[in-house]
């Protein structure tokens, strides 16, 4: 029983997924700098940051749908910036009475707040498209390649390659467990335990997973250590970026500049 | 009287579109002791994950469901019928590992006739009982990730006998243990009068201990029959990959 679902990448034909990894890995973050640094309610900016990323989705042959749907999973966060509503100056919009408090909604906080709320939907769509159109070997190879420290690429590599046998391992825990949860058929009896009693199993489990996913990096680094791992992982080198991703990773650094001065210019 | 297991022309294919199991039947009656065997990728342990219903996963996406019946005890293996089944079924995985998920060798005993909310001096008398039919009584109190191999076995075959289960399906029970180990699994087996299904590669075992054999091939059933008779057979031996013990 293998568990293949959870790799985000998804094969397709298009520019996107053609363009090199490097240069596909520096203007996502550099389009997640921008949504970043572009001040407070410059609207307009947004919309061009949103229909940029919408070209790309659509380029990329993924499906708009497949990536809203994925980037709805950064809402549940959105909701840390809520309190920012009711701190801000400015104009005071309406009060809410809860109980002996009063909340006040402001303008301003409500403009932050939904800036925060679009900015930070933007970055993961980003994000998105970018481990979707990558395999991941390649973006790590990418992170090397922009000197990201090696030891938290190589830290990122371990935890993608056991991931997923961590995911397996689970899997089996809970394979096992449904196996020996059987049910008396006798009429008027119960089966299944007290609440407590399967929180203690599931917390044993729990532990357990964590016993293996221990030893097991104790074997591992073994073995990397018996094939004469001295703390770096070795890959054989990229080929040089080609004068067409430069062209690309211009075009696209050089536009997100020139959005980034409208944001302020704008603000 | 019904039969203990009864499969019904079953297919299976894995998300990858590898068929496992492609018209697989089988009846094992009440008492009776009966191998599977067949090389790596045969099929048996799918088979034997769907005689507990833990395969076909309803989860559209990630299995391609499965065609054909199985019934346990009377019982078709269906949503509704899953604990029943469960209790009547005891499945030892091939990797205690996998089987021992609880902090100490008595809660995973104990797990079983937990889930079944049996009251505590019932629960009491079925470890006690299954730890002395692996002859285990000593380890209750124990962390079972310290244990060796032949002594995490024994104690995932208490794990299922507390559930005082119809049939004892085991996935290849001697795999990875030394001869010592082995041997007392052996004789342990020997003693124990209930319906057992296993798969093994081990054929001097099943020679020993299982009047019945089934040779399984590429998802089917290619023999099926008296183990001496099958094991005098070189040429159907070889055929699928098995050798003479």
């Amino acid at each position: 029983m293998h568990i293949h679902f959870l790799d985000p990448y998804r094969p397709r034909t298009s520019p996107v997924h053609a363009l090199d990894p490097r240069v596909k890995l520096v203007l996502t973050l550099a389009y997640i700098l921008t949504a970043a640094l572009t001040p407070i309610a410059a609207w307009p900016v947004y919309i061009l940051l949103f229909s940029i990323i919408l070209s790309v989705e659509i380029l990329s042959g993924l499906g708009v749908g497949f990536v809203l749907k994925r980037a709805a999973l950064s809402l549940p966060f959105v909701l840390a910036a809520l309190p920012v509503i009711f701190t801000n100056g400015g104009k005071a919009l309406f009060s809410l009475p809860i109980g002996s408090w009063t909340l006040t909604v402001y303008a301003e906080g409500l403009g932050r707040f939904f800036s925060v709320a679009l900015k930070s939907w933007l970055s993961v769509q980003a994000a998105i498209v970018l481990a979707s159109s990558t395999p991941f070997p390649d973006l790590l190879q990418a992170m090397r390649a922009i000197r990201i420290p090696r030891l938290l690429v190589a830290i990122f590599g371990l935890m993608w390659r056991y991931l997923f046998v961590l995911v397996d391992e689970a899997l089996r825990l809970m394979r096992a467990r449904a196996a020996r949860s059987g049910v008396i058929a006798e009429t008027g009896h119960r089966s299944g335990g007290s609440v407590t009693w399967r929180a203690h199993v599931a917390g044993g489990m729990a532990g357990t997973l964590f016993l293996r996913a221990f030893d097991r990096s104790e074997r591992i680094y073994l073995a990397m250590v018996s094939r004469g791992y001295d703390g770096e992982i070795r890959v054989l080198p990229m080929a040089a970026v080609g004068s067409l991703s430069w062209l690309v990773l211009g075009l696209g650094l050089f536009l997100l500049i020139l959005l980034l001065l409208f944001g302020f210019f704008w603000g | 009287m019904h039969h203990s297991i009864e499969v019904h022309n079953l297919s299976f294919s894995y998300p990858d579109g590898h068929p496992a199991l492609r018209g697989v039947s089988l009846t094992i009656a009440p008492g009776e002791k009966a191998a599977i065997v067949g090389p790596n990728g045969a099929g048996k342990s799918t088979l034997i994950l769907h005689l507990n219903g833990i395969l076909p996963v309803p989860i559209p996406q990630v299995w391609v469901a499965g065609q054909g019946q199985v019934t346990i005890c009377g019982l078709p293996v269906e949503e509704k019928n899953l604990g029943r089944v469960r209790a009547a079924v005891g499945l030892v995985f091939q990797n205690p590992d996998d089987q021992l998920f609880s902090p100490t060798v008595y809660d995973d005993v104990a797990f079983g006739p937990l889930y079944q909310s049996l009251p505590s001096a019932e629960v009491e008398a079925r470890v006690t009982a299954a730890l002395a039919a692996v002859r285990m009584e000593p380890y209750a109190r124990r962390v079972s990730h310290h244990l060796s191999s032949g002594e995490k076995k024994r104690i995932a075959i208490a794990t299922v006998l507390s559930m005082q289960p119809e049939v004892l399906v085991l996935d290849e029970p001697t795999a990875g243990l030394d001869p010592r180990a082995r041997r007392g699994l052996i004789t342990l087996l020997r003693q124990m009068p209930i319906t057992m299904l296993i798969s093994s590669h081990d054929l001097a075992m099943v020679r020993e201990l299982f009047p019945r054999m089934i040779i399984m091939d590429e998802g089917r059933i290619v023999a099926d029959g008296p183990t001496l008779e099958l094991l005098a057979d070189e040429n159907l031996l070889e055929d699928h990959g098995l050798e003479k013990p």
